[in-house]
């Protein structure tokens, strides 16, 4: 058995480290790539968001490569998502590959039955060995996380930011091949060092927070790695979604760490009163919350039709008023592009930044 | 009291359920007209660029009624409405958009319709609207009732042949007569509210019948056929509307006077998009055409492509005698 799975930004450290702990044999999709959009085009309904097409491409590229298992997530709607498995095992049967799927259907919050299915996929693999090889991959996880807070802290305030990539990408590949939980974190560790002595620019960043569906946020090709743009223009980034938290909310039902879930609710009263599916609720509740953390500005970011975004970005512009932040909301599909992409990042930069400078002018004169 | 209930989106199902519950509690029900240029222009206008045709639409009607003297309009929150199944994530999120987006709106009375459980708290729900008109509790109940009453009525009318909307138009006094002669039989799909609506859909149903064909829609097949045969795909759709285009196109697979299938999806639509690749992927011995429509599509070419269909069935069936070649 030859396991493959989607690629969803760092994701894939941490499930080659699960399977690892599993012993079973990994096939991870080649990193997306053009091809990869364009087999995912191609074969996919024109209709369907982004974020199957790029699964797709990730199966056909892996398949190719000698894969014959893809593991892949389900769920119950309402969004599109939860359909996702059917539809992509359809099409590549019809394309003619011979393959396995596994759905894993996200349990109601019952931490117990995913490691039951998890555990299932191991074949000579006891309970506690599936735990321990959870663990190992959260701990993986928590490295790579702990490694993007400092990248986003450091990128904006760095005179040079080639340098402070360089570091984040090396530590990353580190953190792939290490070989247990003290090496992850040690290489963690000393890139975080070397990036804290990096020269530093004066002054404060403007602060813009990031929100809007979950794949986009953690997929650098799904969002042609705004975050890295907007950092290469001086602007410290707050990102809504880190992806041990949102396991920690949707699979583990909130047992692991402290979930901040229900405060994101409250914020999103009076403006989204009810669940939409997908990521809606917590768009909605995330903008507010940013705007209330004194951001200067927030930018939504989602593929296009993406349902309950939709819904958050019919809400934004009166939480944009009320609150009195700027807001952005930014589409993304296959015909997007960097240089699009840069035009409107630095536009809305830039107006955020003179409505910063005018505030703080009116804050003096007074 | 005067109750507003915009003439769109679930007003093609639930009608005659929401109208007689508002009437039996004294108030005067206000619809807006059927849909035409001037509300698809408003609602272009209020909506974001994004959001589906029929959506927009909605915004279109809502805006018409705020100009009437209004003590409310009546927005529903339809997240479920069977169990273990949803609508769209967009209809649960639909009172909301519509409040931030139409400041000049009258008091909204937003239900929520929600039976993915159980029907708990929509009992709840019917209750704390009833309140809002009368105290006696009963009364509420029999409304409802009666309400019900009249709906399974009017879903009855739809065995003769006409499409639910239809059968609310009938309900509501009017009398609409099918075409009986036809030679092809055509299986019409979509979602209702985009299907049935004589604007959105530039009345792709009255078209296909002044064409010489019979048009079946979901709601003149039979339910329970429909159910078995939706449950043979591997996973169950949980999309209501969804899930009922599926089992239709699936059993009119089966049945030989079929002719052919057209799926009507809107473009944008999430639902549709799954949808209409499960439909195509699974029809393989009938004709299928899917239409994309948007506010941007155009009579003409509709025109064509249903002409075109209607054609190709015809002769499939070898039933034009007086087809002569165009070249020869």
């Amino acid at each position: 058995m030859k396991i493959t799975f989607p690629h969803m930004g760092n994701m894939h450290i941490a499930i080659k480290a699960l399977m690892a702990g599993l012993k079973l044999e990994v096939i991870p999709p080649p990193p997306v790539s053009k091809r990869t959009f364009e087999l995912g085009i191609r074969h996919s309904p024109e209709f369907a968001c982004m974020p199957l097409k790029i699964n797709l491409g990730n199966f056909i590229e892996a398949l190719e490569n000698g894969a014959d298992t893809i593991v892949m997530a389900g769920g119950w709607g309402p969004c599109r998502f939860g359909y996702y498995a059917q539809v992509e095992r359809d099409i590549l049967e019809g394309l003619g590959y011979q393959f396995k799927m596994i759905v894993l259907e996200a349990p109601d919050s019952k931490a117990y039955d995913l490691i039951k299915q998890i555990k299932a996929l191991g074949e000579n693999v006891s309970f506690w060995e599936a735990v321990k090889a959870i663990k190992y991959g959260w701990s993986k996880l928590n490295a790579l996380e702990l490694l993007e807070r400092q990248f986003d802290y450091y990128l904006p305030r760095a005179r040079d930011k080639h340098m402070v990539e360089k570091i984040y990408d090396d530590a990353v590949v580190t953190i792939d091949r290490a070989g247990s939980k003290t090496e992850a974190d040690e290489a963690t560790g000393q890139a975080i060092k070397k990036m804290s002595r990096v020269d530093l620019k004066a002054g404060l960043p403007l602060k813009i927070g990031i929100v809007g569906e979950i794949y986009t946020m953690f997929e650098p090709a799904a969002n042609y790695n705004i975050y890295r743009l907007l950092g290469r223009m001086d602007v410290q980034v707050s990102r809504s979604a880190y992806v041990t938290e949102w396991i920690n909310d949707h699979i583990m039902g909130g047992y692991v760490k402290k979930s901040s879930r229900k405060n994101l609710i409250a914020c999103a009263k009076p403006y989204l009163n009810c669940e939409v599916g997908g990521h809606g609720l917590e768009t909605v509740g995330n903008t507010v919350h940013f705007a209330r953390m004194k951001h200067d500005g927030i930018i939504q970011i989602g593929p296009l039709t993406c349902m309950p975004e939709i819904v958050a970005q019919s809400i934004i512009p009166s939480i944009s008023e009320k609150e009195g932040v700027p807001c952005m909301t930014l589409w993304f599909d296959e015909l997007s592009g960097t240089a699009g992409l840069s035009t409107r990042l630095e536009a809305f930069v830039d107006m955020v930044h003179r409505k910063k400078l005018s505030t703080n002018n009116q804050i003096k004169e007074a | 009291m005067r109750v507003g209930i915009p003439r769109g989106l679930f007003y093609h199902y639930y009608y005659p359920l929401w109208k007689t519950f508002f009437q039996d509690l004294g108030a005067e029900v206000v619809t807006s007209a059927s849909t035409n240029r001037r509300t698809v222009e408003r609602g272009i206008e209020s909506a974001v660029d994004e959001v589906c045709f029929p959506i927009k639409v909605y915004y279109g009607h809502v805006r018409e009624l705020c100009h009437q003297e209004l003590n409310y309009i009546f927005i529903p929150r339809l997240v479920s409405v069977e169990p273990k199944s949803y609508i769209c994530p967009n209809f649960m999120g639909l009172p909301d958009m519509i409040n931030s987006a139409l400041p000049e709106l009258p008091p909204v009375i937003d239900i929520t319709v929600d039976v993915s459980k159980n029907d708990r708290l929509l009992k709840r729900d019917i209750i704390r609207v009833g309140q809002i008109f009368t105290d006696n509790k009963n009364h509420i109940k029999q409304a409802y009732q009666h309400g019900q009453d009249e709906l399974h009525k009017c879903r009855n009318i739809c065995r003769d042949g006409y499409n639910i909307s239809e059968a609310i138009r009938i309900w509501d006094g009017e009398q609409i007569v099918l075409p009986s002669t036809y030679n092809i039989n055509i299986g019409v799909l979509g979602h209702g509210y985009s299907l049935y609506d004589q604007t959105i859909s530039m009345n792709l149903i009255d078209r296909l019948r002044k064409m010489g064909c019979r048009v079946q829609v979901v709601e003149t097949l039979d339910r329970d056929a429909i159910e078995v045969k939706a449950a043979e795909i591997p996973k169950r759709v949980f999309w209501t509307l969804g899930r009922k285009s599926v089992g239709s196109a699936l059993y009119m697979e089966g049945q030989s006077e079929i002719d052919g299938i057209i799926y009507l999806a809107c473009f944008g639509c999430g639902p549709d998009s799954m949808i209409g690749e499960i439909i195509e992927r699974k029809i393989k011995n009938k004709a299928f055409m899917m239409i994309n429509i948007d506010e941007h599509t155009g009579e003409a070419g509709m025109v064509t492509r249903l002409e075109a269909f209607c054609d190709m069935l015809r002769r499939r069936a070898g039933k034009v005698e007086d087809y002569i070649s165009a070249h020869g």
